[in-house]
């Protein structure tokens, strides 16, 4: 299991890493495995401003297409490019290679989750 | 009204499926990736609980050919067809296998969802209620599927399978247990699909994944059962056709005998003659987008169509719909734009089945 510590999240179900003036997202195990096989992503492009709690884009399992959303605004610096080709590694390793987007500096977002009352939050869900 | 569950449901739970509602039924969705149970089905051997279907026994000959849409005088017994139920609109209510039986009468395997209301229906067209019973829920269904589906049932059974040709069926035991064992399937593979009581489900359903350990077996789900289903060009009755489509419509006319009498033959003879306004195709997307039930097929700016299936073709790589469109648009090669968020995006009708096993028995 990687080091989710560091991380906040979104009641969406996504999650972001801040590395100095930058910032990771991606989903969460849980969504993951509740959107099953992921099959195609439609993301932003580089430079496109985000708000927080926006429409990130869309990403497309087996059984359904649904939206993404941006746990923080910020200016699009990065998109994951490997997930053309290999969309699965959002369900291999959510927190890992199957990063989606980086944001360039991102604003921060007192609604988001740590790590634990994420955990209690998916649990409720689940329940 | 709550949802029913098969007798194979405590296995579901063990081997962790998420699970799902489906006609009325709680049944597994997927067990670990649709991705991967698909690609077990077409390069190992897959295992689906299918004892949501509906099994109806018919015994009277006349009724049979009154409601089926196929000639089943010609039906011997140990044989299967396809085919449809019709209203007297020539909208088609479900799809069916009709299977003759050694004793005269016929078994319908039905849609899940549909059990209930085509046994209504086949009820209000009898003569006498005794003809017509509901054996579904005292029945299993197992389908093993895949190059390897026929080598590995072979081993759990002294029957000769070799002569069990493609629709067609027998009576005999699998791992001991006595069944129905029918050629037939969803998915575009060759293998079985195997019938037997409730109370032996568990012990074939362990059998089949026991022996099947050595070919890669994995229990698949509906989500795969549906990707493969697409890949073969198959029909999923309430998504590609329903009661507002006829046979025409759907490109079954080859399960019609327009030569025999059967509720809703005048309605299909009066559509041939008049011509139809739109026609079930198969489509390949020209981009990485996905098509998905719903979606509009758009032509020079107008709307020209709707979507009934689409997702990814696992085997194929690329991703594939059926649809309904105008006959200008339906034969393969012609072009039109699907509706996906606003944006057309292109695809290219192609002849069904898409995807076809490569070495057919």
């Amino acid at each position: 299991m990687p080091d989710l510590s560091g991380m906040r999240f979104a009641e969406s179900h996504e999650w972001v890493r801040k590395e100095g003036d930058s910032a990771t997202v991606g989903i969460t195990e849980y969504a993951q495995s509740q959107l099953g096989d992921v099959i195609y992503l439609e993301l932003p492009n580089v430079g496109q401003q985000l708000d927080a709690g926006g429409r990130l884009g869309v990403i497309e399992s087996v059984k359904a297409a649904s939206d993404l959303y941006s746990p923080v605004g910020g200016e699009v610096a990065e998109v994951n490019q490997e997930l053309k080709d290999h969309p699965e590694y959002v369900n291999q390793d959510p927190y890992g290679k199957g990063w989606i987007i980086k944001l360039r500096a991102p604003k921060d977002n007192p609604k988001l989750l740590d790590q634990k009352a994420y955990d209690e939050f998916v649990k409720g869900q689940s329940s | 009204m709550t949802a029913q569950r098969t007798p194979l449901h405590g296995e579901h739970v063990r081997l962790g499926a998420q699970m799902t509602n489906f006609g009325g039924w709680v049944m597994p969705l997927q067990y670990s990736s649709i991705r991967e149970e698909h690609r077990a089905v077409r390069e190992g051997v897959g295992l689906f609980d299918l004892s949501h279907m509906g099994e109806l026994r018919l015994d009277d000959k006349g009724l049979g050919q009154r409601v089926i849409s196929r000639d089943l005088t010609r039906l011997e017994s140990g044989r299967i067809q396809y085919a449809l139920l019709c209203n007297e609109e020539g909208g088609i209510i479900d799809d069916v296998l009709v299977y003759a039986m050694a004793d005269g009468g016929y078994l319908l395997v039905v849609n899940a969802g549909n059990q209930d209301s085509d046994f209504d229906w086949i009820q209000t067209q009898a003569p006498s209620p005794s003809s017509l019973r509901n054996v579904g829920r005292e029945w299993a269904l197992l389908g093993v599927q895949g190059p390897r589906a026929v080598g590995l049932v072979q081993r759990l059974t002294k029957s000769e399978l070799g002569g069990v040709k493609y629709y067609t069926f027998i009576e005999g035991r699998v791992a001991d247990v006595p069944c129905v064992i029918s050629r037939t399937g969803y998915t575009g593979e060759d293998g079985f699909e195997l019938f037997c009581g409730n109370g032996d489900a568990v012990r074939l359903w362990r059998a089949l994944l026991d022996e099947g350990q050595s070919d890669g077996i994995r229990p698949a789900g509906l989500g795969a059962r549906d990707t493969l289903r697409l890949e073969a060009g198959m029909r999923l009755y309430g998504n590609d056709m329903d009661t507002s489509t006829n046979p025409l419509e759907a490109g079954l006319e080859w399960t019609v005998s327009l030569d025999k009498d059967f509720i809703g033959r005048d309605a299909v003879v009066r559509a041939r003659e008049q011509g139809v306004s739109r026609r079930l195709v198969g489509f390949k997307m020209l981009d990485r987008s996905i098509p998905r039930h719903g979606y509009a097929v758009v032509s020079d700016g107008q709307r020209a169509g709707t979507v009934t299936s689409g997702n990814v073709a696992f085997t194929l790589g690329y991703n594939i719909g059926m649809a309904y469109v105008s006959p200008a648009l339906a034969e393969p090669g012609s072009r039109f734009g699907i509706d996906v968020r606003g944006t057309a995006a292109p695809a290219e009708v192609v002849a069904l089945p898409f995807y076809k096993r490569p070495h057919p028995k």
